[in-house]
């Protein structure tokens, strides 16, 4: 195997540090990911992934930059990575899902902040996540008060450009957005200095399509019953899409799909017919953050679903492949973008559409709403979706956490006491 | 063969047998103390005398793995326990240790939704013991003074230990011992009722767990949150071990069939 060190200590990491933050890993994922039975095959190639996390990505970044390519990072599905590979750069996703970052988040942020945000900035700061040393650009966005005031000091310790994200979904707002994506567009070509033509913005655009078919494919097999494969192996390759590279990335979660689809044929499942479906709901999930997942799928329920960032509100909605010129690539790029239902947005009836839907696509038997501590909007945004489900009669419950495990007692007895609720 | 309902929580362990007709032969509370699961074992003596032990409360899994047959979570537990006790209950409330809930019932005395504290201990029976030895009373002292003093004062922290520099600062302040009580009292009154009205209040309410077990408590909580009706088993702290001696011999009131 490699020795990737000098390629860590190049990117200015703390080794020492960045060990002990890898050494937990490996029994982590033994215990979440690989104890679960009959995964299909094609997930090897995510265990692969996750074992060799910060490092073979990371060194096809460095041969990307030394090639005098860019890497930028961002922190949501809002931003358009069309954008950002239509001017030669490469797109990674930064969100951090480990309690290991969060007291050096708590260095610049207050404690009572959402814990994604605090775990980001810890990961830059503590200098233990190749991916951030690897960014030539960090791409914010307004989608909260907590990111849009940690961008403030995020740009003191690395570039920051930051998208106006409209919080209303008026003509208006269409506009305001278009052309934020507008100046997106030229701010990437500044930093690659390459032009934006239409036939790469096309390309861009006809592979993210292609990317999030993929994992619409793969959650398509979730609503068979029996469950061709586990709610966590899916979360892990979503979390995977946001930074690996895409053309592999579609080719092997179309692996993953493809092998999905013969157990259903064949009537093989991860779990039991008839084991509680649950949808999943709420804040982002951040590798390696499988927590509640876990939680759910030991104690003998499966998740079928998962309206959040890290599920369909990343993969839904195409972008129109059919414009010709950059105005009217523009246009469809804003029009999908302001598609996605995040809490961020006033009213917001579109998420409750989503999650009705979803559960009764999905089959869903009850909905667990996922909330990160402090996470405002979606903690507001609870009384609504309780309202509407409970008047349909569907079971919900909501769990407020973060990434540490000093309420995984808790969480569990919840858990389980939901499920005793729905069998 | 008997049945044996084990509830492992974080300060006591209660335990009811039931014989083969299901009737209680008996029922004890005892200390969880430092290491609750070596506890619970020896509780449960010669295990061959049971035709089933299901374990409850947090430290269910660890039973399990050792020397019970079945678990089921604290909220069914409660659940069967409170409406074998009173078949018409809808509403329960357990204030237990660490933990705080309120589990609504159908009208089959089948567990139709519940809420739970987070993480912490606030308006638990932690809390309360937190306080009173802050306070430098018995708990049951504690009730008493309570209840004979002036309503002066108000605790403006949930958190256990904002609380208790509270309380440590009202003292010092020169207000009385009863006055503060009433004022740590009447902190974990409203947070269960808060509970309450978050779930819904349908009567009849039923009130379980440690903290109910405190004399004078549930008179107290119920003249406060306007619940003259509120039924108290006689050993609330025996309620979800109860639930699950009850789920272990097969038997639910009225509900449907255990799963």
């Amino acid at each position: 195997m490699t020795d990737y060190r000098k390629m860590w200590s190049d990117l200015g990491m703390d080794l020492e540090k960045h060990d002990r933050l890898t050494s937990a890993l490996p029994l982590v994922y033994e215990e979440v990911y690989l104890q679960q039975k009959d995964r299909p095959q094609a997930m090897e190639y995510f265990d692969l992934v996750v074992a060799e996390i910060h490092s073979l990505r990371i060194a096809e970044l460095v041969e990307h930059r030394r090639r005098g390519g860019k890497v930028c990072g961002a922190f949501c599905v809002f931003v358009p990575v069309e954008i950002v590979r239509a001017a030669g750069a490469i797109a990674v996703g930064l969100c951090g899902g480990s309690q290991f970052w969060i007291p050096d988040g708590e260095k610049v942020l207050p404690r009572n902040l959402c814990p994604l945000i605090k775990a980001s900035l810890g990961a830059r700061l503590s200098g233990t996540c190749p991916y951030f040393q690897s960014c030539d650009l960090l791409i914010g966005e307004t989608t909260c008060d907590g990111k849009k005031k940690a961008w403030e000091v995020l740009g003191e310790f690395a570039p920051v450009y930051v998208m106006d994200l409209p919080q209303m979904k008026r003509p208006q707002d269409l506009a305001a957005w278009r052309k934020e994506i507008e100046l997106f567009l030229a701010r990437m070509e500044e930093l690659t200095g390459c032009r934006v033509t239409p036939e790469r913005l096309a390309e861009e655009i006809r592979l993210q399509n292609r990317l999030r078919r993929a994992l619409e494919r793969l959650y398509r097999a979730r609503k068979a019953d029996p469950v061709p494969v586990s709610g966590k192996d899916v979360l892990l390759v979503t979390q995977v899409s946001f930074y690996d590279d895409p053309p592999r990335f579609i080719e092997k979660t179309e692996a993953v799909a493809a092998e999905a689809e013969e157990r259903i044929a064949s009537g093989r499942g991860v779990f039991p017919s008839g084991s509680p479906r649950i949808l999943v709901t709420g804040t982002p999930m951040a590798i390696p953050n499988w927590k509640l997942h876990h939680i759910i799928e030991t104690a003998g329920a499966v998740v079928v679903c998962e309206e959040t960032c890290t599920g369909t509100r990343f993969f839904e909605h195409q972008v129109d492949e059919s414009g010709q010129t950059l105005e009217e690539q523009l246009q469809a790029l804003a029009e999908r973008y302001l598609k996605i239902n995040c809490s961020c947005f006033t009213p917001n009836p579109g998420r409750i559409d989503d999650i009705l839907r979803l559960v009764e696509e999905y089959r869903a038997d009850g909905v667990i709403y996922y909330n990160l501590q402090f996470c405002h909007g979606y903690a507001v945004e609870y009384y609504a979706v309780e309202k509407a489900l409970k008047a349909r009669g569907i079971p919900v419950m909501k769990v407020e956490t973060d990434y540490s495990e000093e309420d995984a007692g808790q969480l569990r007895t919840r858990v389980e006491a939901f499920l005793e609720m729905l069998r | 063969m008997a049945v044996l309902g084990i509830d492992i929580g974080s300060r006591t362990i209660g335990v009811v047998v039931l014989n083969e007709s299901g009737e209680m032969i008996s029922g004890r509370v005892f200390d969880s103390g430092p290491r609750p699961l070596e506890r619970a074992r020896e509780i449960a003596g010669d295990l061959s005398q049971y035709r089933h032990i299901v374990a409850t409360g947090y430290g269910r899994h660890g039973a399990r793995a050792d020397f019970a047959t079945d678990l089921i979570t604290e909220i069914k537990a409660h659940a069967l326990g409170a409406s074998y006790l009173f078949p018409s209950c809808r509403t329960v409330l357990d204030i237990g240790g660490q933990d705080s809930k309120v589990i609504r019932l159908n009208e089959h005395g089948r567990v139709v939704d519940f809420i739970m504290n987070d993480r912490c201990a606030a308006g638990t029976g932690k809390f309360l013991e937190v306080m009173a030895q802050s306070l430098g009373l018995p708990l049951e002292e504690m009730v008493a003074a309570a209840a004979q003093s002036e309503e002066k004062v108000l605790l403006n922290s949930m958190c256990t230990v904002f609380a208790e520099s509270e309380v440590v600062s009202l003292l010092a302040e020169g207000q009385p011992v009863g006055v503060v009580a009433r004022a740590v009292l009447n902190s974990i009154c409203d947070r269960a009722q808060n509970m309450l009205s978050r779930m819904g209040i349908v009567p009849p309410v039923v009130f379980t767990g440690g903290v109910a077990a405190i004399p004078g408590l549930p008179a107290y909580f119920a003249r406060r949150a306007g619940l003259p009706d509120l039924l108290v088993p006689t050993s609330p702290q025996l309620v979800g071990a109860l639930g699950a001696a009850l789920y272990g011999a097969g038997i639910e009131v009225k509900g449907k069939a255990t799963g």
